[in-house]
């Protein structure tokens, strides 16, 4: 059960003795040759393992990439499946290097809290579902709704808010575990589910017994930038676990991808270049091989393969790129320039 | 070299050594986490008490909103447990009695059944236990196709609603009848009690005093008018609203607590009655006694004896067991402390907040049952 995996976690910081240097985790990573990522217990496209344990999914892409960019081999990852309770003292007691669970970055998260943010791989927002049959067409129909909610999260806050903001009631139905808040769900015991639109359709398209009986509502009632999060105290792993992530942008904005990622070194533009590391001096900067960044595109592809092959078309899931699509095509998604 | 060889020195040297490592082990665990928290910047400290806990909780016994604060939300989390534990410990302790009882019934099928339910419950773990129950209830229907067994009675997937009655300022004067047939009955018991002990004749105590504690509330019930409002559930949008409502989380942990923590208090309430010699038993029903009062008089003062103490471990086994309750979203102590824990990030403070209310819940039922001990514990004349 988790709370004791709390403890352990708490007992962590208690016991542990290395204090935090800059550069100890980067350090300690290189070290002992693997990354250990915190990642969900099983969200479908972005962190899940399958039949025979082999993770993937967005956020299982994102520690690969480090792993890649570290040690030219993106299998060199060690997974933690941590519960929305566990991921925090998880990262800051050293028992996870890097945190790519779905997390939103917020303020208190960002500092008092001890966390440092990479960037957003996964701009996401909070809505409802229900049963198509209870014919509510809109959230704010939802007053006097029993509603199903995961504990500890932000979710839990904004419901509240948006509630409050809006002057209706409801009565949330607390349940710690995934699978045991969608069968509530699924049962009746609540009239809606509440958590990220993505997760909603990772419920939807995966364990309802049919999906067309149930439909998420059109509004979101939060900004929820999912980014992984390292430990305060080591900017050298921050830099490299950001510039993994936009190296994979940087990568589909210049058309370049897992299979033709090789055609490109013979490339002229300089942008590509430097990306690739013909031109040297980007992964000395980093603190690894020049082949970085052209490692994680030969391995993992960029971020666009990631995304369709995780969460959009090529998935269960069908989502829209929308606010994830890269900047030149009216997205979000907006790498700094390699150089 | 004298000293170390006295050995009431070395006795008292000993205790001091362990004292003194004890508390050094403790202060570096202390000091190392503060050094590590401000090290790596996280917050601490517990003024995070006094500030908005933006979340709501789906059941209280006190006013609670969104808008109060963490130190109110935890408040209300450990009233629930208090709850749950409360009513748990008192129901799990009736059936365990005549469950316990009933396995020893000289009647095949009772005795039967009574070890089938005690070896079942005992036998499959409560977390499993509380599933059960949780999908059981949650299987009834939806609110819009309610069961409804007696008017106004509604059972649904969302619970169970009875009417509730509105409150009368007139009530006051029921409750001080209440009162005083309460404080009757116990006088009337007393006086009883020594008439019995003086001259040997009987009082039936239990029955004068039942019957004079309903004739006044009834009696100061009728006096102010009789007046009964009932507010009677209906079906608005989503959900029943008004009258009383008993919610399926709150259902199911009760019915998983009571029913496995009973299998326990059974075992015990037999072996407890099974201490007692057999001759007793004889010796008072040839005295002309009845069987219940063989087992009211004779055989149940003297188990108490054995039965108390390890009854004791069974009411801390149920209150803790109590935070399982976070595994079907009843709002208990450990579910609030969760979500204030994510929300703050201080996993410290609200582990030890939660660790110190338990202790505390604990020591508090530990120091009653002892001072009860003692209180049946054979006095040695």
């Amino acid at each position: 059960m988790h709370p004791i995996k709390t403890v352990f976690a708490v007992a962590a910081l208690g016991l542990a003795a290395t204090p935090a240097m800059a550069g100890a985790t980067f350090d300690a990573v290189k070290a002992k040759g693997f990354v250990q990522c915190g990642v969900n217990l099983g969200l479908h496209g972005f962190s899940a393992p399958d039949d025979r344990g082999n993770w993937s999914g967005l956020d299982v892409d994102l520690c690969r990439a480090v792993a890649a960019a570290m040690f030219g081999d993106s299998t060199k990852v060690k997974y933690t499946p941590l519960s929305a309770q566990q991921r925090l003292p998880a990262l800051q007691s050293g028992e996870i290097d890097v945190l790519a669970r779905n997390t939103t970055w917020t303020l208190s998260r960002d500092s008092a809290n001890g966390l440092n943010f990479a960037a957003v791989n996964f701009y996401d927002g909070q809505g409802f579902m229900v049963p198509t049959k209870l014919n509510v067409k809109s959230a704010k129909e939802l007053d006097g709704a029993t509603i199903c909610v995961l504990p500890g999260t932000t979710t839990e806050q904004n419901l509240a808010d948006y509630f409050r903001a809006t002057k209706m009631t409801f009565k949330p139905v607390v349940i710690e575990k995934n699978e045991e808040l969608t069968s509530a769900f699924l049962a009746g015991r609540c009239d809606a589910i509440s958590s990220d639109g993505s997760q909603l359709a990772a419920i939807r398209a995966n364990e309802t017994p049919n999906p067309a009986d149930f439909m998420i509502l059109p509004e979101r009632i939060s900004k929820e930038p999912l980014s992984p999060a390292v430990r305060h105290g080591d900017d050298q792993w921050l830099d490299l676990v950001k510039w993994s992530l936009w190296a994979m942008m940087a990568a589909e904005e210049k058309g370049i991808g897992q299979q033709n990622v090789e055609t490109f070194l013979t490339s002229n533009d300089p942008d590509v270049k430097r990306l690739l590391g013909v031109t040297e001096g980007n992964g000395k900067a980093l603190g690894v091989d020049e082949k970085w960044a052209f490692t994680i595109i030969k391995q993992i592809g960029n971020y666009g393969e990631s995304f369709d092959r995780n969460v959009g078309k090529g998935s269960k899931l069908k989502l829209e790129r929308g606010l994830n699509a890269l900047w030149t095509n009216g997205g979000l998604m907006y790498a700094p320039p390699l150089k | 070299m004298r000293l170390l060889n006295n050995r009431r020195f070395r006795a008292i040297l000993y205790q001091v050594l362990v004292i003194a490592g004890t508390v050094a082990v403790g202060f570096y665990l202390v000091s190392n986490t503060l050094d590590n928290l401000a090290q790596r910047g996280i917050a601490t400290g517990l003024t995070f008490l006094g500030r908005e806990a933006g979340f709501d909780i789906s059941e209280s016994l006190i006013d609670y909103s969104a808008a109060d604060t963490y130190g109110e939300a935890l408040v209300v989390g450990l009233l629930n447990t208090l709850k749950v534990s409360l009513i748990g410990i008192v129901l799990a302790s009736l059936i365990g009695t005549v469950i316990g009882i009933a396995r020893l019934s000289s009647n095949w099928l009772l005795a039967r059944l009574a070890t089938v339910y005690v070896e079942g419950v005992r036998n499959i773990p409560l977390l499993l236990q509380l599933f059960v129950w949780y999908g059981v209830i949650t299987a009834l229907p939806s609110p819009r196709q309610a069961l409804a067994p007696m008017p106004g009675v509604f059972l649904t997937n969302r619970g169970l609603r009875i009417p509730s009655i509105d409150w009368n300022p007139a009530y006051w004067l029921v409750l001080a009848a209440l009162f005083a047939g309460l404080v009757g009955a116990f006088l009337m018991a007393r006086w009883g009690r020594r008439r019995h002990e003086a001259t040997g004749r009987p009082f039936p105590a239990v029955l004068a005093g039942t019957g004079l504690t309903l004739a006044l509330t009834l009696a100061a019930f009728v006096l102010i008018g009789a007046p009964l409002a009932l507010e009677v559930p209906e079906l608005k949008g989503f959900n029943f609203q008004g009258g009383l409502v008993l919610s399926p989380e709150f259902a199911a942990v009760l019915a998983g607590l009571t029913i496995y923590t009973a299998g326990f208090i059974a075992e015990i309430v037999r072996s407890g009655i099974l201490a007692v010699a057999r001759g007793q038993t004889e010796a008072a029903l040839s005295l002309g006694l009845t069987r219940l009062q063989v087992l009211r008089l004779v055989v149940l003062p003297q188990a108490l004896r054995v039965i108390v103490p390890p009854m004791t471990s069974q009411y801390l086994n149920l209150t803790k067991n109590s935070s399982l309750a976070v595994a079907i979203g009843y709002p208990d102590l450990i579910s609030v402390a969760n979500t204030a824990i994510n929300q703050t990030g201080q996993a410290v403070e609200g582990v030890a907040i939660a660790m110190a209310a338990y202790l505390t819940i604990s020591l508090g039922i530990s120091a009653f049952m002892n001072w009860y001990n003692r209180k049946v514990a054979l006095v040695s004349r």
